[in-house]
């Protein structure tokens, strides 16, 4: 069962009307403050996360498509401004950087002087933030934040960043947030949570304000007091998203699910289709694995450390003398995909998945974790029936 | 022999035999002492007798050409010395030589061969002791054989 | 198949204590800068295998720590290994650490001369469970270089012998040119100290020793296992059939400890590459007390 975050019981926040122009005054104010605005833009087919320089860096009239191993982009007939899901990109590669330098270090006559990276924290304040993404920062948070040791770079980038997050209205091919207890729509870690509301000769925006920071923020943009029917309107959007899910996961005892079954004979299944290209790692918000790279120049006088995001699908991820520990990609699959469901709670108290769909979308060959969750869990429940196993589990429909 | 039949039913080879079948053991059995450096016996004599060990250390060899004698295992008190006694060819397969100086129980296999074809049960008494024996040897040399400690490549 | 795992990660407690932190060497705000420290000596143990002698570069106090525990140790500009701590936890004027060379960085490791500096992270992980054998036999089984992060332990119950019963050390090698601290085995198994067996895998006449695998000794070792602590390390092949014996011997698995080895990058919980089930090695281990961890143990590829 996922993290519920506690929030403080008490009134509900307060909520504002904004015109879509709004939005680019929101940006407008948060660089006024020093801030370094991210957000959705459209590039290469795809809609990813990068500097905002204009309304017009948004993906404005364009949504997704996406199913197993399948991501397109589509024109919409409207001009809504976060009308699609999550691409793939997440939030990890401005909070976790994939290539990052840790420190250098300079040959000295009495050996070796190590210079760590100045952290310049970058005050970032990320546009478009979903309510799944929400929860997959607050995974990263317990990582490297919350245990015996904290990671500065994360604790750098994350400390200073503004949360503008957006309640979805289009639940994505893929999406599972409503099995995960993870959406759609944003509960807790914003500064500030927008809903669009578009259609019948209408578009606004119902901002919720979720700190004193965004109060700060939201009183320079033109905004005015939500009317009732404004909130019930922002409301249908989510119950609608929440009623269109992509995908389902039961994840009632799937830790001993899971813990019970690592000689089940599908793991064998998924391992003749999947590639280990680790697409999946890279594109999920809460994989955290690094490596550690040593180098020197050709004197040899300078050397540094750079860490790089790491997959767990690589063959020497657990490489030891003598060879790596797991050497299929049977080992190496379960591994991930005990991790993200299972192991993770024992690690850090909630699931490591989200319910994004991310993995889903960008599998070359349409490996479905929930489809695998199920597979392992229908031939469970067959096997206490004593009826033979059939192959894989059917993977359940929309409600 | 009377002063070694204590010694005999005290030891876990021969734990639960019938009183007949240990009158049948202790009659096959004599004490011997040796002392250390003597080659108890050697690869492809004729294996007659099996020992257990009261004291005193031996170590089994085997002889590699180029390489001389490489020892792989030892044996000490408490230890059973010897199997080939009681399948065919009846032929040492090893070399024992004694560590240090050592006295040993000492039965007549070529006599218990006899008594077993006559005694089925007595046979399978000692094969199947025998047999445990085996499986011990068996799954120690296969953990030798792994060379753990060994760097590989 | 077994049920969950019973590693609790967040305590990390009766897995070998984690040691209350005296002065960790490593900044606690950004653990991956190594510290500098200088080989003060390096000696030869076997062919591949040697001990480096070290102490901190500026004079400052060498890193005190837990036995068991290891440190991520760099070599300018190669890169950087997990090595456990095999020096004596009571002497404070040199951090030691034994290793093989086996790979890039351990074999510019075995290069180094005295005075050469390398980087130093650390103390990391969790300890060999002292306290608790208070009172109790323990048994000590090593296999190869497994001795080197037993040693540390063996150095504490020596320092403190009549809080323990009887002490049984058995160690196996490869041959006995690979025997490690010979000299010290012999003072390990004084009138008062250990009662030590050491055996090889395989020997000329020459050896007087015993030869064969370390875990036929366990049997007949003289301890009461009933009530005795077991300590284990050695590869993963050797520490199973060990624990099998030392079961079946009747020492239940919540008096076993042993030392489990994966790949590690950072040491401190982020890169995600020790991960053994639910437990990081870095952090949840290396010791683990052998319950814990039993149902995983057997399963291939975790």
């Amino acid at each position: 069962m996922n993290h519920d975050p506690i929030e403080s019981v008490g009134p509900p926040n307060p909520q504002f009307v904004l015109a879509p122009a709004a939005i680019w005054d929101l940006c407008k104010a948060l660089v006024d403050r020093g801030y370094k605005v991210v957000g959705p833009t459209v590039r290469d087919g795809a809609i990813v996360y990068d500097e905002l320089r204009s309304l017009d860096d948004l993906p404005v009239g364009w949504t997704d498509v996406q199913t197993g191993g399948s991501y397109r982009l589509k024109r919409r007939t409207d001009q809504s401004l976060f009308g699609y899901a999550v691409g793939p990109h997440s939030w990890k590669k401005f909070l976790h950087p994939p290539v990052q330098l840790l420190w250098q270090a300079r040959k000295q006559k009495d050996g070796f002087q190590v210079v760590p990276e100045q952290q310049n924290a970058t005050k970032y304040a990320f546009l478009g933030v979903r309510s799944c993404e929400l929860h997959a920062i607050a995974i990263q948070d317990k990582v490297f934040l919350e245990g015996r040791y904290v990671d500065p770079i994360y604790r750098s980038h994350r400390e200073g960043a503004f949360i503008v997050a957006v309640n979805c209205a289009e639940a994505g091919g893929t999406c599972f947030c409503v099995s995960m207890h993870t959406g759609p729509k944003a509960s807790f870690g914003y500064d500030l949570a927008l809903t669009e509301v578009i259609g019948e000769g209408e578009h606004y925006f119902v901002a919720e304000v979720g700190s004193e920071r965004g109060a700060e923020v939201l009183a320079a943009v033109p905004h005015q007091d939500a009317a009732s029917n404004a909130r019930s309107a922002a409301d249908a959007v989510v119950e609608q998203t929440a009623r269109h899910m992509g995908r389902i996961m039961d994840t009632g005892g799937i830790k001993e699910l899971l813990y019970r079954n690592y000689q089940h004979p599908r793991w064998d299944d998924v391992a003749s289709r999947c590639l280990s290209c680790a697409n999946c790692t890279m594109v999920c918000p809460t994989c955290f694995c690094t490596t550690v790279e040593d180098v020197t120049d050709l004197t040899g006088d300078h050397a540094e450390r750079w860490r790089k995001w790491d997959s767990c699908f690589t063959m020497d991820f657990s490489y030891i003398v003598g060879g790596s520990v797991r050497a299929s990609t049977k080992a190496r699959y379960r591994q991930w995909m005990t991790h993200k469901l299972a192991t993770w709670i024992d690690q850090f108290g909630t699931s490591g998945c989200v319910g994004c769909g991310r993995c889903i979308t960008w599998c070359p060959v349409a490996i479905d974790i929930t489809e695998e969750v199920g597979a392992i869990r229908e031939s469970e429940a067959q096997h206490s029936a004593s009826a033979p196993v059939s192959e894989g589990g059917e993977r359940r429909a929309n409600p | 022999m009377q002063t070694l039949e204590p010694l005999i039913k005290a030891h876990p080879f021969f734990e639960r035999l019938e009183p007949a079948q240990l009158e049948l053991i202790v009659g096959c059995v004599r004490n011997e002492r040796h002392e250390e450096g003597k080659m108890l016996f050697r690869e492809g004599e004729d294996a007659n007798w099996f020992y257990v060990i009261r004291d005193g250390q031996l170590s089994l060899e085997v002889h590699v050409p180029g390489r001389g004698p490489v020892v792989f295992q030892t044996l000490r008190e408490g230890d059973v010395l010897g199997t080939s006694w009681l399948f065919p060819p009846y032929r040492w397969q090893l070399s024992a030589r004694v560590v240090r100086s050592t006295r040993l129980l000492a039965f007549d296999g070529k006599c218990l061969r006899g008594k077993c074809d006559e005694d089925h049960h007595l046979g399978y008494e000692l094969v199947r002791r025998t047999a445990q024996i085996l499986i011990k040897r068996l799954d120690a040399a296969r953990l030798q054989l792994l060379d753990l400690y060994g760097v590989r490549a | 198949m077994a049920s969950a795992p019973d590693i609790n990660p967040t305590k990390a407690a009766g897995a070998g204590q984690n040691p209350a932190a005296a002065a960790p060497a490593t900044s606690a705000v950004d653990p991956m800068l190594p510290i500098p420290y200088r080989i003060q000596r390096m000696r030869t143990e076997t062919q591949e295998t040697f001990t480096m002698h070290l102490e901190p570069v500026n004079g400052a106090p060498v890193m005190t720590f837990a036995p068991g525990q290891f440190n991520m140790l760099y070599v300018f500009g190669v890169g950087e290994v997990p090595i456990s701590i095999s020096g004596d936890p009571a002497k404070h004027n040199t951090l030691q650490h034994t290793t093989r060379t086996v790979g890039t960085v351990t074999r510019a490791m075995g290069d180094l001369k005295r005075g050469a500096v390398l980087g130093v992270r650390g103390p990391f992980g969790t300890s060999w469970p002292i306290g608790e054998a208070s009172g109790r036999d323990v048994v000590v089984v090593a296999g190869g270089l497994g001795l080197a992060p037993l040693r540390p332990a063996l150095c504490r119950l020596l320092a403190e012998r009549e809080k323990y019963r009887r002490l049984v050390l058995l160690y196996g090698a490869r041959s006995p040119e690979e025997v490690l601290f010979s000299a010290e085995l012999e003072r390990w198994g004084g009138k008062s100290g250990f009662d030590v067996c050491v055996t090889v895998d395989r020997a000329t006449p020459s050896w007087t020793g015993h030869v064969g695998v370390v875990t036929t000794f366990i049997s007949r070792a003289p301890f009461d296992a009933s009530t005795a602590l077991a300590l284990v390390c050695g590869p993963e092949v050797m520490m199973r059939f060990a624990l099998m014996e030392l079961n079946h011997r009747g020492v239940s698995s919540d008096r076993t400890y042993l030392s489990m080895e994966r790949n590690m990058k950072c040491a401190v919980g982020f890169c995600g590459h020790c991960q053994f089930g639910p437990a990081f090695i870095c952090r949840d281990g290396p010791i683990f007390r052998f319950d814990r961890v039993e149902a995983l143990f057997t399963t291939p590829e975790v």
